[in-house]
């Protein structure tokens, strides 16, 4: 408890003055379940960078569908919505990715 | 001095305070009987007598949510309602308070339904009671006027930073019309200058507001809150001060007649307290010992004031226009004894409720209701409350 | 203090003309109150509004229990309401009636107050073409009780009724020329 703010020092209103601090708060280790995209089958439709509640899909310059495992919660909406089949979900393993 | 003396209807004085406070936004749905003040301030807007945004909301809910925004874009926001608007609107008058948004309104106080009522007591005010805006009472049309534009000023002082509400009674004082000293345009920039808000949603260094808080954050923000809402207490009395070296009205949380040397002391909020006055002073002339006070400032409370004031008599009749069904009674009795729990010397506390639903309180009444008070007090027999002439 | 407590309907300007004599009053540097009975606002409804004039500030709220002066716009309502209620003794009653003073004294059951009576119907639809009677029963007001100036109230007039205020100014004047007054003693 005693790095968290007083009532003296905490911020006035609960004014957060660094918006978009939440991006610090990583929360891929969450996730039980992780979504691979085959970028063979994938055919850049951009549903699952629409669909993810998170967002933890990313476009890179040339158009490609990446997932962000730094955020991914493996909650797999992704890969039911993928029209293509092209995300698979599969299971983390206690050795990492 | 450029102010000069008006007739108007006290809810033209209110909308008149509200155009020399140059208000950028008014947001505001039209209820009885606060509606005169919507009509004429958005009646200013469309002649271009007030430049200022009037949103037409289709509630009171969004009324208050429009303050909310504008407010925390930096604008002096304005809105005005009655009971069922107030209740409408009460879950964003905490947010208001919570985000720390000066925002004035003028609350024009009608009894909450059912049954459906339209006439004026205090049920609406005091059912947002713990909402943390700072709340003040006034009497008649020159409080009406002087406590509108002191609102923004206290509202706004960063030291404060806090919403503020004007309660005037419905009827009682919003359709009376009455002579009122009006201050000059010039005199209201010089008062108050213009909004420079310390915090505020501006792209150019942005921040967020309205994020939400875990449990071990809540009761420090809690605790910060109440400690700065009641730390606006010394704010008020100077803003109070600098009125009365401008203007000459003395104002005081609470307004006392007669009470040094009172054996009771008679407390009312808002309109009705010109009446109990002129009581009061029929029964001094009379010879009995009694004392007046018009409780002017609700939020802040004003603890020391009511202990030192009202601990000069040894009983205190309190005339509530609120029941709290199911409670102790009057709202006001009971803060005033709970003010009182740990003294040593306190005084006996009685509280009547009158003038529900707008039903008028005469000069005998109040006579009345003093001598009920003194055969209670004297007799040992003091119930939670009384209401007042209600029919047995 | 003078108190005024006026009788009418809702649309004939009761409210109005309670406004106007205030504002006449502190126009003239003096203290004055008006307001409504308080309640919905509704066409044809019967209406009282409340008047208080005085040399000091007034601060009471009550309603006006026992008016020095009632002002009565419609002559219809004379009927069904009790307008009488709490006329001071030796009050004044000023009536929209066709008939002369002691006969409306009778004919509604006035004693021990001083009686003007003006057929401000007539006056009204002449005037104005219709039978919004306020200003007609102002000016009989001033001439049986000159609890305001007249000059003060047309004053006011122009301020409030804009366009329309020459006529009523009129209607007003001819009131204060054609009201009769009379003292009516017990019966």
């Amino acid at each position: 408890m005693a790095d968290l703010p007083t009532w003296r020092t905490i911020d006035h209103a609960c004014i957060v003055f660094n918006p978009g601090n939440a991006a610090e708060y990583l929360t891929g280790d969450w996730r039980s379940m992780r979504p691979e995209l085959d970028q063979e089958k994938c055919k850049r439709c951009g549903r699952c960078w629409m669909y993810c509640p998170e967002p933890a899909v990313l476009v890179d310059e040339e158009g490609k569908y990446h997932i962000d495992y730094r955020y991914c919660k493996g909650c797999g909406i992704c890969s039911k919505e993928c029209p293509y089949d092209a995300i698979t979900m599969v299971e983390e393993c206690e050795d990492g990715i | 001095m450029g102010s000069k003396r008006v007739s108007l209807e006290v809810s033209e004085v209110c909308a008149e305070a509200v155009r020399l406070a140059d208000v950028d936004v008014v947001a505001a749905y039209p209820i009885t009987p606060q509606t005169h003040i919507a009509e004429v301030l958005s009646e200013m807007v469309a002649d271009g007598v007030l430049d200022a945004e009037y949103i037409n909301v289709e509630s009171e809910h969004s009324a208050m949510s429009c303050c909310i925004g504008a407010s925390a874009a930096g604008a002096r926001s304005f809105t005005a309602t009655s009971a069922q608007g107030l209740a409408l609107m009460s879950e964003m008058l905490y947010i208001a308070s919570g985000l720390r948004l000066p925002i004035v309104m003028a609350l024009v106080t009608r009894t909450l339904s059912a049954p459906l009522s339209i006439w004026g007591d205090y049920s609406d005010i005091m059912s947002v009671r713990d909402c943390g805006w700072i709340t003040l009472f006034a009497e008649d049309g020159q409080e009406v006027f002087d406590f509108t534009l002191q609102a923004f000023r206290i509202a706004e002082d960063e030291r404060v930073l806090f919403p503020a509400m004007v309660c005037m009674d419905g009827f009682h004082l919003s359709h009376v019309l009455e002579p009122v000293d009006v201050i000059s345009e010039e005199e209201a920039r010089d008062f108050l200058p213009v909004y420079r808000p310390k915090y505020r949603l501006h792209p150019s260094d942005p921040v967020s507001m309205g994020c939400f808080a875990m449990p071990d954050y809540f009761s420090e923000i809690k605790k910060r809150q109440d400690e700065e809402l009641k730390g606006s207490y010394p704010v008020i009395l100077e803003v109070w001060r600098e009125w009365e070296e401008r203007f000459g009205r003395r104002y005081a949380p609470l307004m006392s007649y007669w009470v040094d040397d009172a054996e009771m002391i008679l407390v009312i909020a808002g309109g009705y307290a010109g009446t109990a006055r002129l009581a009061v002073e029929g029964m001094r002339k009379r010879g009995m010992k009694v004392g007046l006070v018009s409780w002017k400032l609700w939020r802040p409370f004003p603890l020391d004031d009511v202990r030192e004031i009202l601990g000069k008599a040894p009983l205190v009749l309190v005339v509530d226009r609120a029941l709290s069904v199911g409670g102790a009674g009057g709202p006001i009795a009971n803060e005033i004894r709970a003010a009182f729990y740990h003294e040593k010397v306190r005084p006996q506390v009685v509280s009547m409720v009158a003038g529900l639903s707008g039903r008028d309180v005469l000069q005998r009444d109040f006579e009345a209701m003093t001598k009920r008070a003194m055969e209670l007090a004297e007799r040992g027999e003091i119930p939670y409350y009384e209401m007042y002439g209600v029919r047995e | 203090m003078k108190e005024i407590r006026l009788h009418g309907r809702g649309g004939q300007g009761v409210v109005l003309s309670a406004k106007i004599l205030a504002s006449a009053a502190i126009e003239e540097g003096r203290y004055a109150q008006a307001f409504p009975s308080f309640g919905p606002e509704r066409r044809g409804a019967p209406v009282v509004a409340f008047c208080r004039i005085s040399d000091e500030p007034v601060i009471t709220r009550e309603p006006i229990l026992e008016p020095d002066i009632i002002v009565v716009l419609d002559p219809l309502i004379l009927r069904t309401i009790p307008v009488k209620n709490g006329l001071k003794k030796g009050g004044l009653a000023v009536l929209n009636s066709c008939f002369p003073p002691e006969q409306a004294a009778e004919r509604y059951g006035f004693t021990d107050c001083v009686l003007a009576t003006v057929d401000a119907n007539e006056i009204s639809i002449r005037f104005l073409g219709s039978a919004i009677t306020n200003m007609a029963m102002l000016g009989a007001l001033l001439k049986a009780e000159p609890v305001v100036s007249l000059e003060s109230v047309i004053a006011q007039i122009e301020k409030k009724m804009g366009r329309i205020a020459d006529k009523n100014i009129a209607a007003l004047k001819e009131a204060f020329e054609e009201v009769r007054v009379a003292e009516i003693v017990s019966a």
